[in-house]
């Protein structure tokens, strides 16, 4: 009985978190140096002659990017050793399971990251902790899942060449672009108190490029697979 | 094929799952039982020796109890227990009417579980007979006869 | 042993080995294209910089824009014969595809340095800025980093099939990609506007300058086509050579 794309997909997700859980390390390394960023960032400013306010969104849409990069990094390693591929490839489930499996293992991942770096960027910058904590959450998410259809694709990818770390940064970031500055004009624009309407456009673009993406990566993950 | 920081149970019940077997659970415990490594059901991969993970290996592979059966040198890396866990496996699946291709250099072991056995050489295959047909004690010299003539 | 084969398949035999080659893959034959191209530009050249008229507010630097906007349409052309031979070697598997794409995306990249450095050389004497945000210049930045980073992917992997598929999901990715960027360009644009006192985009432009633009536009495009096929050639040759060195390490 074969199993539906649906179930497959949370069957490879749930491997992918359990695996990730039994060590934990790699998601504390990352939520480190996430936390060291907004650190950082806030000492590189003078926070005298810019805002904290006008900062904040900046800031955490950074340290999204390189955080979630280093969070997509770890994604396809884990199939390199004792060639667990294989035993995937060779069920009968979807390929295409295989890339959703992942790719929300990855943004439970993100998401998991986004919850603690928020906080604390709310903290640091002396955001009030209530609606733009959850208008930051909601906005972390929708940029997440864009992110992390093309981190996981990528990912997919570099694992099979020598130039792995450098390749997912390099191919990566122009793709994440659109999502980070949709991400950041929609934060902005809501933090500041203006009305909704005028963030509209910018959620438009990150759930457009979410859906098209989505589809894209999903589509031509086989295409990255030996033949 | 196995996640090592995943424990032995969890590898085959992913497997399982990936099959879409009816009950997960039955199944797991049931090829688990088979290769004798039910007692180990708890430990992590990557803490169990070579022999132990091969062992690990092939209740993975047949915990969804294929029709058909691919093995490639199978008893590599198994000790005794092992070898007679597999042979013990490979028969009951046999018995259930299910077909397998054993590639072994082991003769004894090769011969314990099959039906038919082949000799092959350079990508052909020089005879073909059934095991009832064959003379156990004199099928490695067959054996040695047949590759160092063609040779 | 592959000198040998290469003798081989240039035609020269073991017995007279300083006999003339004949190439029989590509040929020695006169690239009458890269010359005609090269005459072609030489032409633009010559008329933009000698038989135009000088343009009255931006002076003799506005003449770097028939260099900058040529360039860009070029690229944008090589760039796309990138994506559409993506799509064909995804939808047929033939590794002229892939060449094609490889050849072609290489050319690109040379073409969006060109504008990439005259744009800010046009800008400077012109607005009093290097760089502005503005459409043509981003997307051609972003472009160029896409481009980059398809010709470093294709370095990356060593399996010729697995890098012309790479390539090829790559490629087919960064196209749609493109309307994205656009739209976020676009906003900025409306949201930023750029306090400069000529606008960057196509200035309009008395009969002459027209001219003078589409000669450099067919100038250069006849140019982008000649290098792409040249290095086209290139890669045929050299993966023919490849196929032979790994037969006679064969034998």
């Amino acid at each position: 009985m074969r199993p539906t794309l649906l179930s497959s997909t949370w069957v490879i997700a749930r491997k992918d978190l359990a695996i990730e859980f039994r060590t934990r390390t790699a998601f504390l390394a990352v939520l480190v140096f996430a936390v060291l960023g907004v650190a950082v960032f806030y000492f590189a400013w003078d926070a005298t002659a810019v805002a904290a306010l006008d900062l904040a969104p900046g800031v955490l849409w950074v340290i999204f990017t390189f955080s979630g990069l280093l969070s997509l990094q770890r994604s396809f390693g884990v199939e390199q050793a004792e060639r667990a591929m294989d035993g995937l490839l060779l069920s009968p489930i979807d390929r295409e399971a295989i890339f959703l499996g992942k790719a929300l293992a990855n943004l439970l991942f993100v998401a998991g990251i986004q919850l603690v770096t928020i906080p604390a960027v709310a903290l640091l910058y002396n955001l009030s902790l209530g609606r733009p904590l959850l208008i930051l959450f909601g906005v972390a998410l929708l940029a997440a899942v864009g992110l992390v259809a093309i981190g996981t694709l990528f990912s997919a990818m570099a694992s099979n060449t020598r130039l792995a770390e450098l390749l997912l940064p390099m191919l990566s970031l122009p793709f994440f672009v659109p999502v980070v500055y949709g991400a950041a004009q929609a934060t902005s624009t809501l933090l500041a108190g203006r009305p909704s309407q005028e963030a509209w456009p910018f959620l438009k673009l990150l759930i457009a490029f979410d859906l098209v993406f989505l589809v894209a990566c999903t589509l031509a993950f086989p295409y990255t697979l030996e033949e | 094929m196995l996640y090592a920081a995943l424990t032995v149970r969890e590898n085959v019940v992913l497997a399982a799952r990936l099959y879409g077997v009816s009950d997960v659970r039955a199944a797991t415990e049931r090829a688990l039982h088979h290769m004798r490594v039910l007692d180990r059901g708890d430990a992590l991969v990557r803490a169990l020796s070579r022999g132990l993970q091969q062992r690990v290996s092939i209740a993975r592979a047949l915990v969804h109890e294929p029709r058909v059966l691919l093995l490639d040198e199978p008893y590599t890396g198994l000790d005794a227990l092992g070898a007679a866990a597999l042979t013990d496996t490979l028969a009951r699946l046999r018995g259930d009417g299910g077909t397998m291709v054993l590639v072994t250099h082991n003769i004894a072991q090769g011969l314990a579980v099959a039906t038919h056995a082949a000799v092959m050489h350079g990508g052909r295959v020089l005879r073909l007979v059934r095991r009832d047909d064959l003379d156990s004690a004199n099928y490695a010299d067959e054996y040695r006869e047949l590759v160092g003539g063609a040779a | 042993m592959s000198s040998a084969s290469f003798d081989d398949a240039a035609g020269r035999s073991p017995e007279a080995p300083n006999a003339p080659v004949a190439l029989s893959i590509t040929g020695r034959r006169f690239d009458w294209l890269l010359v005609a191209a090269v005459a072609c530009m030489a032409v633009a050249f010559v008329r933009a910089i000698f038989f135009t008229p000088i343009e009255a507010l931006q002076g003799a630097a506005q003449k770097i824009y028939y260099v900058h906007v040529s360039a860009a349409v070029s690229a944008y052309l090589a760039l796309g014969i990138v994506a559409l031979m993506s799509i064909v070697y995804l939808w047929l598997r033939d590794e002229r595809a892939d060449r094609l794409a490889e050849s072609a995306g290489e050319v690109g990249l040379v073409f969006l340095t060109v504008v990439l450095t005259t744009g800010p050389l046009w800008g400077k004497p012109i607005w009093g800025a290097w760089w502005t945000w503005d459409a043509r210049l981003t997307l051609t930045l972003f472009l160029w980093f896409l481009t980059a980073g398809y010709l470093v992917l294709r370095g990356a992997v060593d399996d010729a099939a697995m890098r012309a598929r790479y390539s090829a999901v790559l490629g087919i990715l960064a196209a749609l990609l493109i309307p994205f960027i656009h739209l976020s360009v676009y906003f900025f644009n409306t949201l930023h506007p750029m306090p400069i006192v000529l606008k960057p985009d196509r200035p309009s432009l008395p009969n002459e300058m027209l001219v003078t633009l589409l000669v450099f536009f067919g100038a250069c495009t006849v140019l982008c086509l000649a290098l792409i096929r040249l290095r086209y050639r290139y890669a045929v040759a050299r993966d023919a050579l490849r196929g032979l060195e790994s037969e006679g390490g064969d034998r």
